[in-house]
């Protein structure tokens, strides 16, 4: 409770807007994250808020640390060697880089989706059951409730709902980049990072995963990473502007977008640099 | 090349390129009619050579477990036996044991463990047949006949039908023993060839599993392994080549004895080292064509378990979806 209390405490200061901080209470705040590619310190002491149900954008030039800071938050960079992460980054006011986190669990509440589609090489069906099948005990009517219910959420079901047998790696990119953002919300988690979810799709695929961000925030946190600033304004509540693995500002994207409190921010929007 | 002649700009002209072409195209033709040509001819000689035992045994060859160069009566049962039985006990250590070396240097092993593991294992399969034959024979079976032979027969021998596999007396060489020799000769074919499968699949393919929160194990059993299986097939088939037609090590340890007997214990025979051992000594023309007449069946098994897991990798696409 007095964890609690702390955070808040120190939300109120961070936060541009008090009355947005009411309604909307912090998911996952980071407090002075530092993170260390071997001795190479590739973010240097980054504080932020990730609100519930808004979507944050993380955008930056490339190699601003923006991908390292997202994949800090369900703490996959612990599958490679000499990666290590200092600070605090707390979940529902629990800190998920202690030693005590079991991270099978902090990954089940916080679903990641990548770059390119990652189909597994199984079945549609069997993609979204994966996820599901591994923490829940469900029966057959039941999980292919769920699975339907998952690919509705993501907005392909009326695509794929006769071709469920068919193989994942079968769909278009878009469908793919879709039943993966599927699988993550199959498992109901709490938050779901997108690790520039549109990089890899036509613009047509783009702007249907756009839309379903926004749908999507109605029941989930969203932190995203882009390198698309105009993805970062259409689909953003809030931007963070990251540069040299710092973070130069961060607040709700309007402001961001029209009246930056940086130069360096303004510079890097208005495209005369990066 | 009419067209490439008219404007070359000083490069070579078109039609030396073509005749350097022409050439390459041909021997690299060749070549690979070449293996065509020595499958058929191999074949050929087979039949050819086998012709005399085919026409007296007929298909009753295959069942048959008499071996008597005495009486010049020949059957091919014990031998065939012999060579399923020490390869399935092969195959049945090999794999998973090989899988989990894989796994381990893959996903688990800290960095700095994974060249010497994973040299030593190629290292392992560098070792020429017959040295494992020969430490097989004088370090392997005592050892053996002592320890685990003993319990696995206090253990085991008195099991529903697996029972009778591990009755008789421990002798240290036997069936078992071959096929254990050969678990080790095959290991490190297959895990090598499933560690590099296992390297190339792709990091966000993996993450996104571990994404979901998916274990170690889950993430290698139910990711990994469907997408690498093709190349993990091919590993264990390559392994079950060596083991169905390896020759010196088998000689060494399976007893070199003409009898059908139910517990792996006892001595048995292979194809290939029946052959090794017999070629000699073969006297009589129906003796000699039926070693070859066994030579051709080995191939014919070969060429069947290929076949088979041809159909088995379609079937398992199938299970993957259209």
């Amino acid at each position: 409770m007095i964890d609690l209390l702390h955070t808040e405490a120190k939300t109120a200061k961070h936060l541009r807007d008090p009355s947005d901080h009411r309604k909307n209470p912090v998911k996952l705040s980071v407090r002075n994250l530092d993170f260390y590619y071997g001795e190479y310190r590739a973010l240097k002491s980054i504080s932020l808020d990730i609100m519930e149900n808004k979507v944050t954008a993380i955008i930056g030039p490339s190699g601003c640390g923006k991908s390292t800071l997202l994949r800090s938050m369900n703490r996959i960079y612990e599958l490679y060697p000499g990666l290590r992460a200092t600070g605090e980054i707390l979940l529902d006011g629990r800190n998920i880089l202690s030693r005590k986190q079991d991270l099978n669990l902090l990954r089940v509440k916080v679903g990641m989706v990548f770059q390119a589609p990652t189909p597994f090489p199984m079945t549609i069906f069997d993609n979204i059951a994966f996820g599901i099948k591994l923490y829940e005990r469900l029966n057959n009517s039941e999980l292919a409730d769920r699975v339907e219910w998952a690919l509705r959420k993501a907005g392909v079901w009326d695509e794929v709902k006769d071709k469920l047998h068919y193989k994942g790696t079968s769909l278009s990119g878009g469908q793919q980049q879709r039943l993966c953002i599927a699988r993550a919300i199959a498992v109901k988690p709490e938050l779901i990072l997108l690790d520039e979810p549109c990089s890899a799709l036509d613009p047509i695929s783009t702007s249907r995963i756009e839309d379903l961000i926004v749908e999507l925030k109605s029941d989930y946190t969203i932190a995203m990473v882009t390198h698309n600033m105009q993805q970062a304004a259409r689909v953003s509540d809030y931007t963070a502007y990251m540069y040299l693995g710092e973070l130069i500002e961060f607040g709700d994207t309007d402001t961001i977008f029209t009246r930056p409190t940086k130069k360096a921010t303004e510079d890097y929007i208005t495209g005369k640099f990066g | 090349m009419a067209l490439g002649e008219a404007d070359n700009g000083g490069r070579k002209t078109s039609a030396g390129r073509s005749w350097g072409d022409f050439v390459f195209e041909n021997i690299s033709k060749l070549s690979a009619w070449l293996v065509l040509g020595i499958l058929l001819g191999i074949i050929v000689s087979l039949i050819v050579g086998s012709y005399p035992a085919i026409r007296r045994f007929h298909l009753g060859f295959l069942v048959s477990g008499q071996w008597n160069p005495v009486t010049q009566q020949f059957g091919a049962l014990v031998p065939i036996v012999g060579t399923l039985v020490t390869s399935a006990v092969a195959m049945l250590i090999g794999i998973p044991v090989s899988f989990g070396i894989a796994l381990f240097l893959t996903e688990l092993s800290p960095v700095w463990l994974k060249r010497p593991l994973g040299t030593a294992i190629e290292l392992l399969a560098a070792i020429p047949s017959i040295i494992y034959g020969m430490w097989g024979l004088f370090v392997f079976a005592p050892i053996f006949a002592d320890t685990l032979q003993p319990w696995l027969k206090s253990r085991l021998s008195g099991l529903w039908v697996f029972g009778p596999l591990f009755q008789g007396p421990p002798m240290g060489i036997g069936v078992l023993t071959a096929g254990l020799i050969l678990a080790i000769m095959v290991i490190p074919f297959i895990a090598s060839v499933m560690r590099d499968v296992f390297e190339v699949v792709p990091p966000a393919l993996k993450e996104s599993a571990y994404a979901l929160g998916a274990t170690t194990w889950e993430v290698v059993w139910r990711v990994v392994l469907p997408y690498t299986k093709a190349g993990v097939l091919a590993g264990i088939m390559l392994g079950l080549g060596r083991a169905l037609g390896e020759t010196m090590a088998v000689t060494f340890v399976i007893g070199n004895a003409h009898n059908l007997n139910v517990s792996l214990f006892m001595p048995g025979n292979s194809i290939a080292s029946t052959l090794a051992n017999e070629f000699t000594e073969a006297i009589g023309a129906m003796y000699t064509s039926s070693l070859i007449y066994l030579g051709l069946l080995l191939f014919f098994i070969t060429f069947i378990v290929l076949a088979f897991s041809r159909l088995l990798l379609a079937r398992m696409k199938q299970s993957e979806g259209r």
